[in-house]
């Protein structure tokens, strides 16, 4: 027996929305700037920057929405991708640098020789990408099997993973930590042969996040189908019951915990060469609390919801910067408290109440 | 019952498997060639000096549905968190048949060698449907890889199909759980227990909140089960115990330890009974 989690007419939006997102890069190439169809490569940044947050949004959602753990402190697997990422890309900058060196400019003004030993192999690529999900998910699986095993729940465990995120923020700050300190980095020349600011180069990274995107969405609606979903929703709703029918709650919450900080790491790597940037505010534990407020207006446990909420929240973020660009931190905590007030199931929810009045009256 | 199932150990049979069809009467993998499936052995537990249980001893045989009474505080609760390894004892030892230690074993790893318990509020999948919280409690491998690839196979869908008559909850079984009547989601509860093959059931005021005629059809259920599974009753109602203990034996469980056991006769006409309980 299977349990419908996206109906005829999401399924049809989906497609629908996936046929349109990737439309946009194709209008930006083939139409000149003065053409009505064209679409401007500030938009298709722009787009490509919200995917990679939805992309964040939904494995949050697999932990929060699903299993009822709230992480206050995902940005911090996001950054940990982009870092990953982003040490390739500072590699493959070679001599085209401000001190032609062929250290990064911030290792030379450390007066650094040689590379630090974990920056060793990174001129691979596909060693850089072993280490976007490797860094995050070793992380995430060592910081949850400890917290899991000594049963911290609710509250205490979003505290310490907000203090997780604040702890590698003030770390990467460091200049001598390794990774550009403040400054983060930024510079980037090219990818895998490609110049990296070229229309084409930009519009194959905003695909390739698109199709990541829907990757993460199948698998992660093959799991909440799949008879390990119903335990995650089992875990949420009466832990102990769990226990006392014989699943040890502690192996399903690091699976997934760990597979969420992996998605989310795979997002920031996406971020980090569409962006041009990652630095250490990435990791502020403002940003993931963001993260949090995008799944909650969206509507948690539904998967689409957060993605939903990751694009409005931020196309609100975009305009509303702006043009009132000092009440944006207002406004997003103004959101936060009525979302939770009036639509505690957040856009979905209403969606779903609106038709069911519908179909009463 | 030569095989012995050692802490930690899994199933020897998957579901489906004819030797783990629902009803057998032999346990398997406990060894209870002494004819008894559960031994407390001295079990005190203390909470900052006080004992909610005082060298306690009891054993329940293969086969029996014992009940057991006492006033509120007697330790009953306390006792089956000792079973179900959620408090650990502070002396004494709890074995399941004759070499189960179960004061050293997880809460799951004591529901896969066969103990099931059903709590004093009902506890179920609230948000689940019916059929999918039995689905859940099923007995089979509960490690993540096996029950992210599960697939519900047409033999063990027969079985929740049995399980839902038996509970008289066929026909509901698509409606979430949280919907039911308490009297139903007690019955789910036990539906639940029942999924996952116990040889030893422990039931924890099963007929609490429940209208006269839930409490009838309640010890109605609990004869049909009675000799397919050993069965341990904690209850208050009286009429209900008279009803579910039969000529069975009765213990009165006072301040920690065992104050009297017998039949519902016999330890009715006990006047230190009468005195702490019964005579109030």
């Amino acid at each position: 027996m299977k349990t419908t989690l996206f109906t005829r007419p999401a399924w049809a939006g989906i497609i629908v929305c996936a046929a349109l997102l990737a439309l946009l890069p194709v209008l930006n190439l083939s139409f000149p700037a003065s053409h009505p169809l064209h679409v401007s490569s500030y938009m298709v940044a722009l787009v490509g920057k919200f995917m990679c947050y939805a992309m964040a949004a939904l494995a949050l959602d697999l932990v929060w929405g699903y299993t009822g753990i709230l992480s206050l402190g995902h940005g911090v697997f996001f950054a940990l991708g982009g870092y990953a990422h982003g040490m390739y890309l500072m590699r493959a900058i070679g001599r085209e640098g401000v001190y032609q060196s062929d250290l990064p400019d911030f290792m030379v003004f450390l007066d650094w020789k040689t590379y630090p030993w974990f920056w060793s192999m990174t001129d691979n690529f596909w060693y850089s990408m072993l280490l976007v999900v490797a860094v995050p998910g070793v992380l995430a699986f060592v910081f949850g099997y400890f917290a899991f095993r000594s049963r911290i729940k609710g509250v205490y465990f979003s505290i310490i993973t907000q203090a997780m995120t604040f702890a590698f923020m003030l770390l990467f700050f460091r200049n001598n930590t390794g990774f550009g300190g403040n400054n983060g980095f930024t510079d980037f020349k090219r990818i895998v042969g490609h110049t990296i600011t070229a229309p084409s180069t930009k519009a194959a990274l905003y695909l390739i996040t698109l199709a990541m995107l829907l990757g993460a969405l199948l698998l992660c609606r093959w799991i909440v189908r799949s008879k390990l979903g119903r335990v995650l929703q089992a875990v949420r709703d009466s832990e102990s019951r769990l226990m006392f029918i014989g699943y040890n709650p502690l192996w399903f919450k690091l699976f997934v915990w760990t597979l969420s900080a992996v998605l989310c790491g795979i997002a920031g790597a996406l971020y980090v060469p569409q962006v041009g940037i990652i630095n250490p505010s990435e990791m502020s534990p403002a940003n993931s609390i963001e993260m949090v407020i995008w799944a909650a207006v969206g509507g948690r446990g539904t998967l689409l919801g957060p993605i939903i909420g990751a694009f409005s929240v931020n196309g609100l973020k975009s305009w509303f910067t702006g043009a009132f660009p000092d009440l944006w931190l207002y406004a997003l905590g103004l959101m936060f408290i009525l979302v939770t007030l009036f639509m505690p199931q957040g856009i979905l929810g209403l969606a779903a109440k609106l038709r069911r009045q519908k179909e009463a009256a | 019952m030569s095989e012995v199932l050692k802490p930690g150990q899994r199933y020897a049979s998957e579901p489906g498997d004819a030797a783990t069809a629902y009803g057998r009467h032999k346990p398997e993998g406990v060894d209870t060639s002494h004819g008894a499936i559960l031994y407390l052995e001295d079990i005190t537990v203390s909470f900052d000096g006080f004992r909610a249980l005082n060298k306690l001893n009891l054993d329940i045989s293969v086969g029996e549905l014992r009940c057991i009474i006492g006033p509120n505080g007697a330790g009953k609760t306390t006792m089956m968190d000792v079973i179900t390894g959620k408090t650990r004892p502070t002396t004494g030892g709890a074995w399941f048949g004759q070499t189960i230690d179960l004061t050293r074993m997880t809460e799951y790893d004591i529901a896969h060698a066969g103990i099931g318990r059903k709590f004093q509020r009902p506890t179920v999948f609230e948000q689940h449907t019916v059929f999918e919280n039995l689905e859940l409690a099923m007995k089979m491998n509960k490690r993540v890889k096996p029950t992210l690839f599960f697939r519900l196979s047409s033999e063990q869908k027969g079985k929740i199909d049995e399980i839902l008559k038996l509970i008289r909850l066929n026909g509901q079984e698509h409606r979430p759980a949280g919907l039911l009547s308490h009297g139903q989601k007690q019955w789910l509860e036990i539906g639940m227990l029942l999924m996952q093959e116990p040889q030893l059931l422990l039931l924890d005021e099963p007929v609490a909140g429940m209208s006269d005629a839930e409490t009838a059809r309640t010890a109605e259920l609990l004869n049909e089960l009675r000799g397919l599974h050993s069965i341990v009753v904690v209850e208050h109602d009286m009429a209900f115990v008279e009803e579910i203990a039969q000529q069975g034996v009765v213990t009165v469980l006072h301040e920690g330890s065992v104050l009297a056991q017998g039949t519902m006769q016999q330890v009715q006409s006990d006047d230190r009974v009468i005195e702490v309980y019964l005579g109030r």
